[in-house]
């Protein structure tokens, strides 16, 4: 290897060939979606052949002999995700419909496709069915992981497969199901298809019994895609709203789902759902959902803006505290219509997420779980300086470098989103648009927190077009920094990273 | 019988004594020093070799031998040598363990390792400590006939109520018999109008209510309760146990250990209890924990002398009950004379334990009291017997030797012993019993 760079680089790029030659599958479905509805099939062949070149060219130059460490790794996760949302922008541009014929626009919508954020820059959805399609099976493909499909097709990766894995989803182990890291993520995937094709079935049935007149088989997979991915596209210019109130019923323990551990979900499938009950994660999580539902819904009777009826209030404070609190970001009404003490609790969700290990964004449960664990003892030890009290969850002990690295994880993500607050009320500003405080919060959140929707000019009925293009690509960066967990991509920029 | 014991030792030592009183004991070990001191001490064979090698067991005649305990400070030794007695003969094989992992590792089919009998020495020790604890006054509890009979030895201290009264008095419980008192390490049997003197020790049989019962008539104050505040000071294997246990019978001990990475270790696996990092013996420390106000403190610390220091501090602050490992047995009496409630031996522990097992013909259950001058065992009167159909009160006049009836239990109730009790055939008998006396009770049985 060269003397400086410390990196065996292309075992990275090798590695990142590989994943952009299995890009080109996926992309085939569109394909199909545009010969069945006799749309253009431009868009989907270009980008194919793209993909296939980018990948094979990658493949050319790595040196696949090289070892996966923890630092190619990183690379690898990091340009990965960077370069699928730049593929993904591709039939974006070609296709060169509205607003997304824009290069900032189009990037913007596929990496919020990808990180299965959901914000959108769509004005007009009357644009072809199969380049909405491709934008719903972004976030599918973003829903898991990318490099969690990765490993799963890829048996050979062994150790640096679960090097892979345990990177891109920040968690200290990962839960195995099997001794073999690639059959563990065969498992899961098998797990997400499942459940998917459960979505698309109960969604249709819905339609075919005559509850849900606009859920067609189209609509009904594009949601399949996005709900149980908790990303939140909807080739619907209302969302959810479009839909009966069964369908929003439905979707809310749909999301709930994609928010829970998949590995416990596997458990419970086979027949243990003790290891899922029994959680400590999983109690807090649907702590947090019932108690911020409560009262979103008593916000919303309480204060007289708003004329609901019960079992209206109750069903849409349900549906958007789900959809917020899971990182969805569908929307069942436009709830910037909202109370603004009940908005205030949506944005407190935004923080939250669901539990680690599903394909939910945000800080998530467990972290916050562990804070106020360590909190509650920090108390405990102010009086007893000597006691020795591990956290612990699920009755498990929590080890104090992972503590720290918690605390130190919850409190960067705050710092970010504070920075990336100050920038939109400046950028805002210098473009002359001055967005208020809260909507600047709302937006810093709701894209750094890859959750979508947003507050004000950026609400679930909106779009992010209202920001300059400045703060738009400061966003496509975040979105990025967000779902990655910030680290990978943070020690890119380190010395040592490179060096030592 | 035939008994090798490998290992000359305390452990080995001690159980040789009580073993060499009926049978014929060979005892091996490799400290040629050693063997020539027990051949003066007991009366056994000696052989100066290495337990786990097949020709020294050969030699020794562990192909007729009926017993063979490996009672070496050695964990892997003893096991080896149970392992080598195996491929000879088929003698009942018991073995001496410290770590509790090899316990539980023969937990699981009680045959592992070809031993058929196993003492874990921190374990036993700790679960002696908790019975201690939970019988307040106690100094050995041992539980028979599965639970249903509790044995107990108290030291009547000078302040008891009971000091001063006749056992008649004192007897208010239904099923309880008082068995033996110990005055000046001589044995009393103890009668109707015998007088209870401050410093006694006096051995009770009954069912575990009664027991506690009686405990609580000897100290009032001192009847622990879950809200009873108790810390253990040191966190090796016996703390651990220790700490384990209390929490299994609903306490919430508090442990304090001096290293870092231990004080975590212990604090990852105990869940109920609240470990604390510190030097045990900072008095300051103890003030600010408020240790003085701890009900019991259990100190199992490493050395002798750390123990002693921490127990005669936490003594003079003002804890109520400390209990206190000792390493060597020889200082057992010294601890319990400066003021030290409870002194225990993790070797006369084990050494007790293994005792137990030895008579496993019939017996199914021994505990050895005050240097082996009684033992208190557990009979199946097999169909038959010569005891069957008798009273005890016929039986007791028939036999030259110091025998009391503890308890019966019948079909899994308890009986009270009673003069016109009749034994039948299946009952399982409780009998205090001297020592030269248990072949001639067990050939009744």
């Amino acid at each position: 290897m060269g003397g400086y760079v410390n990196v065996e680089w292309r075992a990275s790029l090798g590695l990142i060939g590989t994943v952009m030659l299995y890009v080109s599958i996926p992309l085939t479905f569109p394909l199909l979606v545009a010969i069945y509805f006799g749309e253009s099939v431009v868009p989907f062949v270009v980008t194919i052949v793209v993909t296939l070149g980018v990948g094979g060219g990658l493949r050319f130059v790595a040196d696949v002999r090289d070892d996966m460490g923890p630092r190619e790794a990183f690379l690898a996760v990091s340009i990965v995700w960077f370069l699928v949302a730049g593929i993904g922008a591709i039939p974006f541009l070609v296709g060169g419909q509205g607003t997304l014929a824009h290069p900032v626009n189009a990037l913007f919508e596929s990496m919020s496709g990808l990180t299965t954020t959901g914000a959108t820059v769509l004005d007009d959805f009357s644009i072809d069915r199969s380049i909405m399609m491709w934008r719903q099976m972004l976030q599918w493909l973003g829903g898991l992981g990318i490099l969690i499909l990765v490993t799963a097709i890829l048996s050979d990766l062994g150790v640096g497969g679960a090097q892979l894995m345990e990177t891109e989803t920040q968690t200290e182990d990962v839960n195995r199901l099997t001794p073999r890291i690639s059959a563990t993520a065969r498992l899961i995937l098998g797990l997400y298809l499942g459940l998917t094709l459960a979505v698309i079935g109960v969604l249709y049935g819905l339609h075919l019994i005559g509850l849900a007149p606009n859920m067609t088989l189209y609509n009904a997979i594009a949601h399949a895609f996005t709900s149980i991915s908790t990303a939140g596209f909807s080739p619907e210019p209302e969302s959810i709203a479009a839909f009966t109130p069964i369908v929003q019923w439905v979707l809310i323990p749909v999301m709930l789902v994609g928010s829970t551990s998949f590995v416990l979900i596997y458990y419970t499938i086979h027949g243990d759902p003790m290891r899922l009950l029994t959680n400590d994660e999983f109690h807090f999580y649907l702590g947090v959902f019932a108690s911020f539902s409560a009262a979103a819904a008593i916000l919303i009777y309480v204060f007289p803006e708003l004329t609901l009826s019960q079992s209206a209030t109750v069903r849409h404070a349900m549906f958007n505290v789900a959809s917020i609190l899971t990182t969805t970001g569908y929307a069942s009404m436009d709830f910037t219509d909202w109370p603004h003490a009940a908005q205030n609790i949506l944005f407190l969700a935004m923080f939250i997420g669901g539990m680690v290990g599903s394909t939910t964004c945000s800080i998530k449960s467990l972290r916050w779980l562990v804070v106020l664990k360590a909190f509650k003892r920090n108390l405990f030890t102010a009086i007893h300086p000597d006691a020795i009290r591990p956290i612990r969850v699920s009755g498990r002990p929590v080890d104090e470098e992972t503590v720290r690295d918690i605390y130190a994880y919850v409190l960067l993500s705050i710092v970010i989103f504070f920075a990336l607050t100050m920038f939109i009320v400046i950028d805002g500003a210098r473009a002359g648009i001055h967005p208020s405080e809260f909507e600047s919060m709302g937006a810093a959140a709701s894209t750094f927190l890859n959750i979508g929707p947003a507050f004000g000019m950026a609400g679930p009925m909106d779009n992010y077009l209202g920001f300059p293009a400045s703060t738009r690509i400061v966003m496509i960066v975040l979105m990025w920094l967000g779902r990655i967990e910030i680290i990978p991509v943070l020690v890119l920029f380190t010395y040592a990273f490179w060096r030592s | 019988m035939k008994a090798i014991i490998v290992g000359a030792g305390e452990v080995g030592t001690l159980i040789g004594r009580s073993l060499s009183q009926r049978n014929d004991v060979i005892v091996v070990d490799v400290d040629d020093h050693r063997i020539e001191e027990i051949k003066y001490e007991l009366d056994v064979l000696t052989r100066v070799g290495d337990g786990t090698s097949g020709e020294v067991l050969e030699e020794v005649g562990v192909g007729d031998a009926d017993l063979l305990i490996a009672s070496t400070d050695d964990d892997k030794t003893n096991l080896v040598a149970c392992g080598a007695a195996k491929t000879i003969g088929d003698p009942f094989t018991i073995a001496r363990v410290r770590h509790a992992t090899f316990k539980r590792t023969w937990d699981r089919t009680q045959r592992a390792f070809d031993v058929d009998f196993m003492v874990c020495s921190d374990l036993q020790t700790a679960e002696t400590i908790v019975n201690v604890i939970g019988l307040p006054a106690a100094i050995d509890v041992d539980p028979f006939a599965g639970g249903l009979v509790h044995m107990a030895e108290f030291n009547v201290s000078a302040e008891s109520p009971i000091t001063g009264e006749v056992v008649a008095d004192v007897d208010h419980f239904d099923s309880l018999t008082f068995a033996a008192v110990f005055r000046d390490e001589e044995m009393i049997l103890p009668r109707g109008d015998t007088r209870i003197k401050g410093g006694d020790h006096v051995v009770v049989i009954g069912s575990p209510q009664s027991v506690q019962g009686f405990a609580q008539d000897i100290e009032p104050d001192k009847t622990p309760g879950s809200a009873d505040d108790i810390v253990i000071v040191g966190g090796g294997e016996i703390g651990y146990h220790t700490a384990r246990i209390l929490e299994d019978r609903g306490f919430s001990p508090r442990l304090l250990e001096t290293d870092e990475r231990r004080a975590r270790q212990l604090a990852e696996d105990l869940p109920g209890t609240l470990v604390m990092q510190h030097e045990p013996t900072d008095a300051e420390f103890l003030e600010r924990e408020h240790v003085h106000e701890a009900d019991i403190l259990i100190s199992t610390l490493d050395a002798d002398e750390k123990n002693m220091l921490v127990s005669l501090l936490a003594k003079r602050i003002g804890t109520d009950r400390v209990i206190s490992i000792v390493d060597h047995g020889s200082y057992v009496q010294l601890f319990e004379e400066i003021g030290i409630d409870v002194a225990i031996n993790p070797r006369i522990v084990t050494a007790e334990e293994i005792t137990r097992f030895t008579h496993t013909d019939v017996a199914v259950n021994v505990a050895v009291l005050e240097n082996d001058q009684a033992e208190v065992l557990e009979l199946e009167v097999s169909e038959g017997a010569r005891l069957v159909g008798r009273t005890i009160r016929d039986i007791d006049r028939s036999i030259d030797a110091d025998v009391v009836f503890g308890a019966i239990t019948r079909d899994g109730t308890f009986i009270a012993p009673r003069g016109e009790t009749v034994i039948e055939a299946h009952d399982h008998i409780i009998v205090l019993v001297e020592p030269s006396f248990v072949d001639q009770l067990m050939a009744m049985a």
